[in-house]
């Protein structure tokens, strides 16, 4: 007879995201296989398998011959009800096994509003919920990824986090797992020997002390364990491991292309960029092997389209030549390639063009302020000049479609700033008049502003969240300076920006808020048709807890939450940037000189950018 | 026209149709051809699959076209397209027509109903009459609404079979092209003409398609 998960198939939008069975998925014989990972993203399946990482760390984890790593995504919400109807448990998509099987469970996780996706797949896999519940050697969980970096409203339900980036140290972790398994370690014995690996943070080592005021006053680390854990980094990216040979989705994802990293860390210092600060230092890929790599790839997958991703695409030395290269490439074989995260100079603006032939895409800017006065204080070095002369350039060249990306409630920003925004608009559309060589369509901006979310490793880390209501009065401000119908505005839910700068610095005791959410039946909170902000207030309140205080100024000598851990930048360079964005004062971007961010002492001999 | 006879089956028949455009064009890239394209300010590669099929039904029976720029050995370009696709989907035969798809006028298939408890007495005897009958009227669900539709002009030929204690099998032909039947609609109708004897699961697989002669349309 028809298994309980094909009954239920028929039934649940886009079904063939919870099967399995792409091109190049790894299936490995169980009874070969010593130790057994459910890797799982804690979002849909169009989402993760777009993530770039978690297709290198399946890579990686699979080259392991006594090793067979699977998939795991949060179902959708119909899903989600039939299999608690029919107590279904989560299963990996490989072996169709359930994920209580599974002998190590890993989260990648990369935004704080998946948070309770993480705790709902647990419950869904019939896991215990909380790490000391799960006494075992089996079911360890572990997560990484961009947003473990303050890992503290997490840490009662995972019992540890691999800092930084994972091509070794995950190889070090699984080969640990395997010898404590092969002698039947205590799960206590294997947390000691693991947080012994650099760039392992085990939680329960660390007691968290708050005051009255609910601050930290100390943390106290047991014996024997690292105070501080410095994340970990590749330290030659041409050498690093890459799949060339990766899954082919069956159906649409969001990335639905090949992927390429030019580079890791940004030379730039935007002072509001979490990414900017938490992937230093920089290192790149030669052009000869991301060219060997764009074309292994593409031939492997069978792709039509390549991204060559990375924080600021325009810094990456040999763009020039590896475009050129690549564009000889794809040109012939009718594949589009894309760059996005170019800057608005003048190469730049040649490079657009003719990366435009294969396929014209969209002109989009991110000047995040509307004034340089503030974008000075945010460190953003785009002027308005260059903005405007590469619209003139693509307005000349036929295009009419301008997307801009703003924030609002970035520190010391002023209604002047917040007007400016309408103003910049407002002289694009003069560009527009005088240069677009097609006028017959009009011109379309879209224009978004986002709710400023002070992240943890920036400097911005102390600054405070404006609250919601102040935040709305800026839209509405901004929303009436602007009435071209040229154009689109559209800005941010404020409720759930405000919970991700709760949830973003938030510490240990949010685990009890996030827990009571998921009981009130929140998940799939990035996605407008589940989020339930009623429920986190409900589940704020419950656990005596107020998001406002997550969100205020935090005290120039404050501990931190995430205090234990190192990405590799110093707090004292974080700070000595928060003072000068408060004066208005630049930062020259890495190549001018460097301003001795720290994040070099994590590199060979020193090394960064080299 | 170049076309493909190929299968859909396994955890493949979750693919969606637009998916499994997407896949084949993949497929052919990965085979080491490609596929002409479209002209127009977005090329694409350029495939067509003859009929739609429902997402969870399985096929022995799917026909795609396709366009080369440059010349090609068919047994060739079916062993490589099969190394290519994933599991479930695979090329049967790789052939050229000159017929046109609206020849393609029928459908045989076959729909699998399990009773879990077992096939009730007297239900085989009872589909059989119930698809005797002179008309089948059926509430029929789409996008624009709910609306009533005899199939029984739309299904020249259907037996009911027991291949075993738990299941049933309806083994029909039913228009494909203007008007087409979808062969699940066979299950709506016991559902309401016959509820007493509704499975506890239905599922459906294309075994062949079909010209107005009875033959196999290719």
């Amino acid at each position: 007879m028809t298994n309980l998960l094909e009954r239920i198939l028929p039934t649940v939008q886009k079904p063939a995201r919870y099967v399995g069975g792409e091109y190049h998925q790894i299936v490995k014989d169980k009874g070969t296989v010593r130790v057994r990972v459910a890797f799982c993203f804690p979002d849909t399946y169009e989402l993760g398998m777009s993530n770039v990482g978690m297709r290198i760390l399946y890579g990686v984890m699979n080259e392991m011959p006594q090793v067979w790593c699977e998939r795991v995504f949060a179902p959708w919400g119909d899903m989600e009800e039939a299999m608690r109807q029919h107590h279904l448990p989560l299963w990996a998509l490989e072996s169709h096994d359930p994920v209580r099987d599974f002998d190590l469970i890993a989260f990648t996780v990369g935004y704080e509003m998946s948070y309770t996706n993480i705790l709902n797949m647990l419950k869904l896999s019939g896991v215990p919920l909380h790490a000391a519940d799960r006494t075992g050697l089996k079911n360890i969980v572990f997560a990484g990824g961009a947003c473990t970096y303050n890992p503290e409203p997490l840490a009662d339900f995972i019992d540890f986090f691999s800092l930084g980036e994972g091509e070794e140290s995950t190889v070090e972790i699984l080969e640990l797992y395997d010898r404590a398994k092969a002698e039947n370690w205590s799960k206590a014995q294997f947390l000691r020997a693991v947080a012994q690996i650099p760039g392992m943070y085990v939680p329960a080592f660390y007691t968290h002390v708050y005051k009255e005021d609910g601050t930290l006053r100390e943390i106290i680390p047991e014996d024997g364990v690292p105070k501080v854990v410095t994340k970990r980094i590749v330290q030659e990216l041409d050498k690093a491991y890459f799949p060339t040979r990766q899954i082919v989705p069956s159906t649409e994802i969001v990335h639905d292309r090949s992927n390429l990293e030019l580079f890791r860390g940004c030379i730039r210092g935007c002072r509001f960029c979490q990414a900017g600060f938490c992937y230093r230092p920089i290192r790149s890929k030669s052009p000869d092997v991301l060219c060997k790599q764009a074309e292994a790839c593409l031939e492997d997958s069978g792709n039509h389209e390549i991204t060559l991703a990375s924080l600021s695409s325009s810094d990456y030395k040999g763009l020039e030549e590896l475009t050129g290269r690549l564009l000889d490439y794809c040109e012939p074989r009718k594949i589009n390639l894309s760059l996005p995260s170019l800057r608005a100079d003048n190469f730049s603006r040649e490079l657009m063009l003719r990366l435009q032939k294969v396929r014209k895409s969209g002109l989009t800017f991110a000047p995040e302020a509307g004034t340089q006065r503030l974008r000075d204080v945010i460190n953003k070095n785009v002027t308005e000049e260059e903005i405007l002369t590469t619209c003139a350039t693509a307005f000349s060249g036929g295009w009419n479609n301008v997307k801009l990306y703003f924030m609002l409630g970035l520190p010391t920003e002023t209604d002047e700033d917040v007007l400016g925004i309408a103003e910049l608009a407002y002289k694009i559309i003069r560009v527009w008049k005088e240069t677009a060589s097609n006028k017959k369509r009009g011109l379309s901006i879209n224009l978004s502003t986002a709710y400023f979310v002070p992240k943890p490793f920036t400097p911005f880390q102390w600054a405070e969240q404006i609250a919601p209501e102040e935040y709305l009065r800026r839209v509405h401000l901004l929303k009436d300076a602007i009435k071209s119908r040229s154009v689109d505005y559209r800005y941010h839910e404020a409720n759930l920006s405000r919970l991700e700068a709760a949830l973003a610095r938030g510490d240990r005791r949010l685990g009890a808020v996030l827990e009571r959410a998921v009981e009130l039946g929140a998940r799939l909170d990035g996605w407008d048709e589940y989020f339930d902000n009623d429920a986190w207030m409900h589940a704020f309140a419950d656990c005596g807890l107020d998001p406002a205080f997550y969100c205020r100024e935090f005290g120039a000598d404050e501990v931190f939450p995430w205090d234990s851990i190192s990405v590799g930048v110093s707090r004292r360079f974080f700070r000595k940037e928060y003072e000068k964005a408060r004066r208005g004062e630049i930062t020259p971007d890495c190549r001018q000189g460097c301003n001795g961010c720290g994040a070099n002492r994590l590199g060979r001999e020193g090394l960064c950018d080299e | 026209m170049n076309r493909l006879l190929f299968e859909k089956c396994g955890d493949a028949v979750w693919i969606s149709h637009l998916d499994l455009m997407r896949v084949f064009q993949r497929a052919f890239r990965r085979a080491g051809y490609l596929l002409k394209h479209t002209g127009g300010f977005n090329q694409h590669a350029y495939v067509s699959l003859a009929l739609p099929l429902s997402v969870g039904t399985e096929s022995r029976c799917e026909i795609l076209e396709f366009e080369l720029d440059e010349p090609f050995v068919p047994a060739a370009l079916r062993e490589r397209l099969n190394a290519a696709l994933p599991v479930g989907v695979r090329v049967l035969e790789v052939y050229d027509s000159p017929r046109k798809l609206k020849e393609l006028t029928h459908l045989h298939a076959q729909v699998v109903l399990e009773y879990d408890g077992g096939v009730p007495a007297g239900a085989e005897a009872g589909l059989s009459a119930l698809f005797t009958r002179e008309t089948l009227p059926v509430e029929k669900r789409s996008k624009k609404g709910v609306s009533q539709v005899d199939i029984k002009p739309m299904l020249p030929s259907i037996r009911v079979e027991r291949p075993e204690d738990c299941r049933l099998l309806l083994d029909a032909v039913v228009c494909a092209q203007n008007p087409s039947l979808n062969p699940m609609l066979l299950v709506t109708a016991i559902e309401t003409h016959t509820p007493e004897w509704k499975p506890d699961f239905a599922k459906c697989r294309r075994v062949e398609v079909l010209a107005a002669d009875g033959k196999p349309f290719r």
